[in-house]
């Protein structure tokens, strides 16, 4: 499917492509004469991330952003997951915290920054609380959902055998879950950088998104520019790694004529606990 | 009641050969019924259902669709509790599952995870029986199945066919002395599925099971079993039991003959319009 579109010449197209988006850029900004304050060119982005590299600077605020994400995100994440599981598996953690979870679930998380900045201060703390309570989400409901998504015939299977709750939970429930899983931590990677560059626009002491902020105030938009892109890179790196996680991982899903296809997108709210909502029920 | 032709098949189920006593039947349902839902919403899917199968005997279920073969198949198994009335396997009363019943569901049911290998050990792991000294039994296994060469391949690499030969490979890894199976053969087209009734019934004949067998086409009922259950819908109930008196081993030859002939239209007059296919 890929291999017909990947080939040499298409690749090419799309560095001309991109040469030529740059040049257009370039040259209007000049014959226009647009200010820099407001449209920086190329070039001068190009001058603003080869002296932030070269300097340093720039590798350091990536080193703190990054540190920032990767803990919230894996903090937020194995809550997430460990109080998915809890959900999942016991009918009364699920009635007690099914209406906070709806709640909470159709709201920005992202809004809370500013008072989560107020409460843990212009140090890392409130960068990576943020990061953790946007990952939090994503990994929970997928967890879940994916947990519930067990094929009952093979639950049956297992029954059958005279299996245990505990066999069904690791032999099946968990297998089956990981794809949804997996995919959780993909939203959960992208949504914890943004929480991560949001915290640190509103009041940071280091951080690529302080740099950023601090440009704008300087009207050095060009830099700004600069930072922009080397977010753009942490982004693109970080869902790369999880692509190969979910690669590794999930190899079975590669296999055959796509039997067992993957199930891509977030869980909807839907997907997971109204089902959950369904067996309290029982 | 009928005698089997006897020299055609020796399948000692493991019972003394004491010829006084009646053997202990291997699987007992008596009165049993089985209601989904309650009120007026509540649907019997199984009335009164009577039925003794002897050990080492091959019975077959058919019924038109919502009959309640299912059903009786997961009672059984101890999978759902029957509503009233009694299941007995052997001499112990049903109440749960159980380790000794091997089950083929209608789709394979393979876990995609695992290799064709390690699916046929799933019973082993699952009673934790030890994989080391069961290892040469589920190769085996693959082998009479005709999948020696695919143990480690994963079941999407596998057709229909095969992956639906695994599940049968499973089901007979652990020794089970009971065959659930419900429907295995439905998903295939018909030429697999001939080919795979031929090859159950050498599996039946060299491993001395008890198989209830469930299944909508009256064909397939006929050539494998001993005797076959007919069963009604709506209530669920058993319409009548026929005695199979065809010599073993059957061959597909033999679907065209006369004999066999009336024993499938005896059973297709109980359904009349009900749509049973054979
Ligand atoms: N879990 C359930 N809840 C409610 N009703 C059910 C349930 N399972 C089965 N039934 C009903 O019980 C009846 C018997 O179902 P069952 O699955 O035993 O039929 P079946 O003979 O196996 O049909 P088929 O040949 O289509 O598989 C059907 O009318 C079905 O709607
Ligand atoms: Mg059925």
């Amino acid at each position: 499917m890929q291999s017909s579109v990947d080939t040499t010449q298409n690749r090419l197209l799309s560095i001309a492509l991109l040469v030529a988006a740059l040049a257009t850029w370039e040259l209007a900004v000049r014959l226009l004469g647009i200010p820099s304050f407001v449209l920086p060119p190329p070039s001068a982005v190009a001058a603003g991330l080869w002296r932030g590299f070269s300097s340093g600077l720039y590798l350091q605020h990536i080193a703190v952003t990054m540190f920032e994400v990767l803990l919230g995100f894996a903090l937020g994440c194995s809550l997430g997951f460990v109080l998915g599981v809890a959900v999942a598996l016991n009918r009364h953690v699920a009635y007690f915290l099914y209406p906070y979870i709806v709640m909470f679930l159709s709201m920005p998380k992202v809004a809370l920054a500013p008072l989560i900045v107020l409460w843990f201060g212009l140090g890392m703390t409130s960068k990576i609380v943020t990061a953790a309570l946007v990952s939090f989400f994503p990994l929970m409901v997928n967890t879940i959902a994916g947990l519930n998504a067990a094929d009952g015939d093979r639950v049956d299977l297992i029954r059958s055998l005279g299996g245990s709750e505990r066999q069904i939970f690791t032999m099946l429930r968990l297998p089956t879950a990981l794809p949804m899983v997996i995919a959780g931590l993909e939203i959960a990677i992208t949504l914890s950088l943004i929480g991560t560059v949001v915290a640190e626009f509103l009041g940071a002491e280091q951080g690529l998104g302080m740099l950023m902020q601090s440009m704008n105030f300087s009207m050095d938009i060009a830099g700004s520019f600069s930072v922009l892109i080397v977010l753009a890179i942490v982004g693109l790196v970080l869902n790369q790694v999880l692509l190969a996680v979910r690669h590794r991982v999930l190899f079975w899903e590669r296999l055959g004529r796509g039997a067992s296809s993957a199930p891509k997108a977030t869980a909807s709210p839907a997907a997971g606990v109204p089902a959950e909502a369904k067996r309290l029920t029982s | 009641m009928a005698l089997r032709t006897q020299g055609t098949v020796q399948r000692a189920f493991a019972e003394p050969s004491s010829t006084a006593e009646p053997a202990q039947p291997a699987i007992r349902l008596a009165g049993v019924n089985k209601a989904y839902g309650v009120g007026d919403a509540s649907l019997l899917a199984l009335h009164e259902v009577d039925l003794e199968i002897r050990g080492g005997e091959f019975v077959a279920v058919v019924g038109p669709s919502g009959c309640g073969k299912s059903t009786m198949l997961r009672v059984v198994a101890g999978l759902i509790p029957p509503g009233s009335g009694e299941v007995w396997i052997g001499d112990s009363r049903v109440h749960g599952t159980r380790r000794d019943i091997g089950i083929v569901f209608q789709s394979p049911v393979l876990f995609p995870w695992r290799t064709v290998l390690e699916n046929v050990l799933l019973p082993i792991d699952v009673q934790k029986l030890g994989r080391d000294t069961n290892l040469a039994k589920a190769r085996e296994l693959l082998a009479l199945v005709g999948l020696r060469d695919f143990e480690s391949r994963y079941p999407a690499e596998l057709s229909g066919g095969m992956q639906q030969r695994v599940g049968i490979a499973r089901a007979l890894v652990h020794d089970p002395a009971i065959l659930l199976m419900d429907e295995p053969f439905g998903a295939l087209d018909a030429m697999t599925r001939e080919h795979m009734n031929v090859e159950l019934q050498r599996l039946w004949q060299s491993r001395t099971k008890t198989v209830l067998f469930i299944t909508h086409s009256i064909s397939e009922a006929v050539f494998l079993a001993d005797r076959v259950v007919v069963m009604t819908p709506r209530p669920g109930r058993i319409a009548e039991v026929i005695e199979i008196a065809l010599p073993r081993p059957r061959s597909l030859d033999m679907m065209s003959t006369a004999p066999f002939g009336d024993y499938v239209r005896r059973i297709r007059d109980h359904f009349g319009a009900l749509g049973v296919t054979d």
